[in-house]
C-alpha cells in the first residue's frame, strides 16, 4: 500500500514548515524533560542521604515529617533494640542545621554565612557508605575536625580546592559553624539536596559542642543493623512486639507497608525501603515541588499538541484538494487518515530526537551549576518519547476530522 | 453493435439543497455510451454537465433514475461500492489537481498503486513508459511546480490513463490551456484512449476539438437537447 511514503514525501516538501514543526516539538519535549528530569532530582536528591545510610531499619521520632524537619527521640529505644535477636549493631546519628561561614569569602566586610547540614555520628561506627568516609574515620575523633561535603553548593566557599592544595602544608582550613571554630579534618561526597545546600559529617562529641543546647540522650535516627541472614520481616516484628508503648496503626497503610513502617510509643520503625519512601513521600505530597513540576510537563504536553495540530491541520488544509483527488481516483479514507497519523508519527521522532541531544546537554549544565543529580535516565527518555507520541496522535485525531471535508465532488 | 452499454443512464433526476431551496439541476436524462466511443458533451455554464459527469464518475450516489456504469446500478449505492468504481474509471480534471509533493512518476503511481499488488520496480516502469507516451520522458522526475500547464494536464492524462481504465471522464481539461496545448493535450488523450479502447466522455466549451468526438451531447438547463450523431 505504502510504496509512495506520501506522509515523508508531503512533510519534507515544505522543508521550512518541517523545521518549525521539529523546532516546536523539540521544545515540547525539552519542556517535559526539563520538569521531569528536575522533579526526579528533587526526589533523588532528597534520599540521597538515606540511600547512603549502611542499616536496615531506622528509628525516627513519629513527629519527624523530613530530613530538614527532624524532631528528637529518647536514645534509650534504640539500645532496648539492640538487645533484640538478629540485630548486629546500633548507631545514633544526631542531625542539626548550623550557619556555617564561608571562611575565603573576600566580598563586603560582613561574613557570608549560610546553613549547613551537620550530621553527628559515633566514630568508629559504620554508618555511611560514601566516597571519603572510610579514609577519614580517624580524624572523627579529633576535637571540632568535622568532614566537609565536596558536592556541596560553591557558596560555602572552595573548600574542597582549598583542602587538597593546603594537604601539603599541613595547615587545615579553619572557619565557624554555629561561631564554634572548627578545622576540616576531611573530604567526602554526598552532594546537596533541596533541602540542604551543603552537608559535615562530625562526631557526637564534637556536635553537642557546636550545638550545645543538644542532650546527649535526645537523637534524631538510630540506625539498626541487622546480622547476616537475620530476617528483616521478623525483626521488625519484634521490635513491633517488644518496644514499649502503645502501638498505633495508620489505617491508610497497607499490610504490607504497616508491616516496615509503624509507630510504637514514642518511635516509628522504618526498614530501609520504608525509610526512603517517607521521605520521597514528604517532598511529592507535602510541598508544592510535586504538583508544580507534574503541571509544568502538563503544559509542556499541551504546548507540543497544540503546536503539532496547528501544523497537521495546515498541511491538511493545503492538501485538501489533492486529498479530494485522491478521494476520487479511489482512495478511500482510511488511505488519507493513515497518511495523516503517518504524519503525526514522524514528527514526534523526528521532533523527539533533537529535544533529547539538547536536554542532555541541560542535564549537564544545571548538574553543574545546582550540584543536584540531574542525568537522563532511560525511564524517563522512554516516558517522554511515549508523550511525544500521544501528544502527535491526539493531534492527529483533531487533524484528520478536517480530511473528512475533502469532498470529490466539489473539486470537478 | 450487440454490446452492452459501458454507460447507460435512463431518467435520471438530480437536485441539490431540501425544502424550500431545493434546485433541480438534471431532467429525465437518459442516454447511453457504449464501449471505445468518444463523446463529447457540451453546453452552457450551469447546464448541468458536471452534475452528470460526477453522477457517471461515482463521485455523488444518483438519486433518481438508473445509473449504471460498468454494469453496476449506482442508485443509493454505499460509499464503498461508489470508492470501488472510482479505481476503474480515469479522471482528467480541469485543474490539474496533481500532488505537488510528488514527482511526476510518483503521481502516475499513485494511480497504479490503487490496482492490485504491482511490485515498486514494476509500477515505477509501467509509469515512466505511460510519461514517455505522453511525451514526458525527460520530465519525469520533476515536480509539477516546475512543469508548465500543458505538461501537468499531461501527466494528468497519464495518471488517469495508466491502470488502462474503461471509462475516461474529462471535465473541461483545455479550460487552463492556450490553443496549442489544449488541442495537443486532447489529442494526446484521445489517441491513447483509442488505443485502449476506453470510452471518453468530454465536457468542453472548447469548439475546436469537437471534430475528435465520435457523437456530441448537448446539454441546456438540464436535459439533453440534442443526441446528434456527429461525422465520423
Amino acid at each position: 500500500m505504502f510504496a509512495i511514503p506520501l506522509a515523508w514525501l508531503q512533510l519534507k516538501r515544505e522543508k521550512i514548515r518541517l523545521l518549525v514543526a521539529l523546532a516546536g516539538i523539540g521544545f515540547a519535549v525539552i519542556l517535559m524533560f526539563l520538569q521531569l528530569g528536575f522533579q526526579d532530582a528533587l526526589f533523588e536528591s532528597a534520599i540521597t542521604l538515606h540511600k547512603s545510610f549502611k542499616g536496615d531499619i531506622f528509628l525516627i521520632s513519629p513527629q519527624s515529617t523530613s530530613l530538614i524537619a527532624m524532631k528528637t527521640f529518647p536514645e534509650r529505644r534504640l539500645y532496648q533494640a539492640y538487645g533484640f535477636a538478629g540485630v548486629q549493631s546500633v548507631s545514633p546519628v544526631y542531625l542539626g542545621f548550623g550557619i556555617w561561614k564561608n571562611p575565603f569569602w573576600e566580598g563586603p566586610p560582613q561574613p557570608q554565612t549560610r546553613s549547613i547540614l551537620v550530621i553527628g555520628i559515633i566514630p568508629g561506627d559504620d554508618i555511611f557508605s560514601l566516597p571519603g568516609m572510610n579514609e577519614n574515620q580517624d580524624n572523627l575523633r579529633l576535637t571540632d575536625v568535622v568532614l566537609f561535603d565536596s558536592a556541596s553548593r560553591p557558596e560555602f566557599g572552595p573548600i574542597a580546592t582549598k583542602f587538597e592544595a593546603s594537604k601539603s602544608s599541613a595547615s587545615l582550613i579553619k572557619t565557624e559553624v554555629e561561631s564554634r571554630r572548627i578545622e576540616v579534618g576531611g573530604l567526602f561526597t554526598l552532594g546537596a539536596s533541596f533541602g540542604a545546600d551543603g552537608n559535615l559529617i562530625t562526631s557526637d562529641l564534637n556536635f553537642r559542642r557546636i550545638f550545645t543546647t543538644r542532650q546527649k540522650e535526645l537523637i534524631d535516627i538510630g540506625m539498626i543493623t541487622l546480622k547476616p541472614g537475620a530476617n528483616l520481616d521478623e525483626t521488625l516484628a519484634r521490635l513491633k512486639q517488644n518496644l514499649p508503648g502503645e502501638q498505633r496503626i495508620d489505617r491508610k497503610k497497607t499490610p504490607e507497608q504497616a508491616r516496615q513502617d509503624f509507630v510504637v510509643g514514642d518511635v516509628r520503625v522504618l526498614s530501609k525501603q520504608a525509610f526512603i519512601e517517607y521521605e520521597q513521600k514528604y517532598w511529592q505530597d507535602s510541598t508544592a515541588i510535586g504538583f508544580i513540576f507534574t503541571l509544568g510537563t502538563a503544559i509542556g504536553f499541551i504546548v507540543g499538541t497544540v503546536i503539532v495540530y496547528q501544523i497537521l491541520y495546515t498541511d491538511v488544509t493545503d492538501h485538501l484538494a489533492e486529498y479530494a483527488t485522491l478521494k476520487a481516483m479511489g482512495y478511500k479514507n482510511r488511505y488519507l487518515l493513515s497518511v495523516v497519523f503517518q504524519e503525526a508519527i514522524i514528527l514526534s521522532i523526528m521532533g523527539y530526537i533533537p529535544g533529547y541531544i539538547l536536554c542532555i546537554g541541560i542535564y549537564n549544565l544545571t548538574k553543574n551549576a545546582t550540584a543536584l543529580p540531574v542525568y537522563m535516565t532511560l525511564s524517563r527518555g522512554i516516558l517522554v518519547l511515549c508523550l511525544a507520541m500521544i501528544m502527535c496522535l491526539i493531534s492527529g485525531v483533531v487533524a484528520v476530522r478536517k480530511v473528512q471535508d475533502a469532498d470529490p465532488a466539489d473539486i470537478f | 453493435m450487440s454490446q452492452e452499454p459501458i454507460i447507460a443512464i435512463d431518467r435520471v433526476n438530480h437536485s441539490f439543497g431540501a425544502g424550500r431551496l431545493r434546485k433541480q439541476i438534471l431532467f429525465e436524462v437518459t442516454t447511453a455510451i457504449d464501449p471505445g466511443e468518444v463523446v463529447i458533451m457540451t453546453g452552457p455554464s450551469g447546464s448541468g454537465k458536471t452534475t452528470l459527469l460526477t453522477l457517471i464518475g461515482a463521485l455523488r450516489s444518483t438519486q433518481e433514475g438508473s445509473m449504471k456504469v460498468l454494469g453496476q446500478e449506482l442508485r443509493s449505492a454505499s460509499e464503498g461500492k461508489l470508492v470501488d468504481l472510482r479505481r476503474n474509471i480515469g479522471y482528467i480534471f480541469q485543474a490539474h489537481n496533481l500532488l505537488n509533493s510528488l514527482r511526476a512518476w510518483q503521481n502516475v503511481q499513485m494511480s497504479i498503486e490503487l490496482h492490485g499488488n504491482i511490485s515498486p520496480s514494476e509500477s515505477r516502469d509501467r509509469a515512466e513508459s505511460m510519461l514517455e507516451a505522453v511525451g514526458l520522458k525527460d520530465w519525469a522526475h520533476y515536480y509539477p511546480s516546475e512543469l508548465s500547464g500543458g505538461q501537468k494536464q499531461r501527466v494528468a492524462i497519464a495518471r488517469a490513463l495508466v491502470c488502462n481504465p474503461k471509462i475516461v471522464l474529462a471535465d473541461e481539461p483545455t479550460a487552463a490551456l492556450d490553443k496549442k496545448s489544449g488541442r495537443d493535450v486532447v489529442e494526446i488523450m484521445h489517441d491513447l484512449a483509442k488505443k485502449q479502447g476506453s470510452a471518453i466522455l468530454l465536457v468542453t466549451h472548447d469548439n475546436r476539438i469537437l471534430d475528435l468526438a465520435d457523437r456530441t451531447l448537448n446539454m441546456e438547463d438540464g436535459r439533453l437537447v440534442s443526441l446528434d450523431a456527429a461525422p465520423v
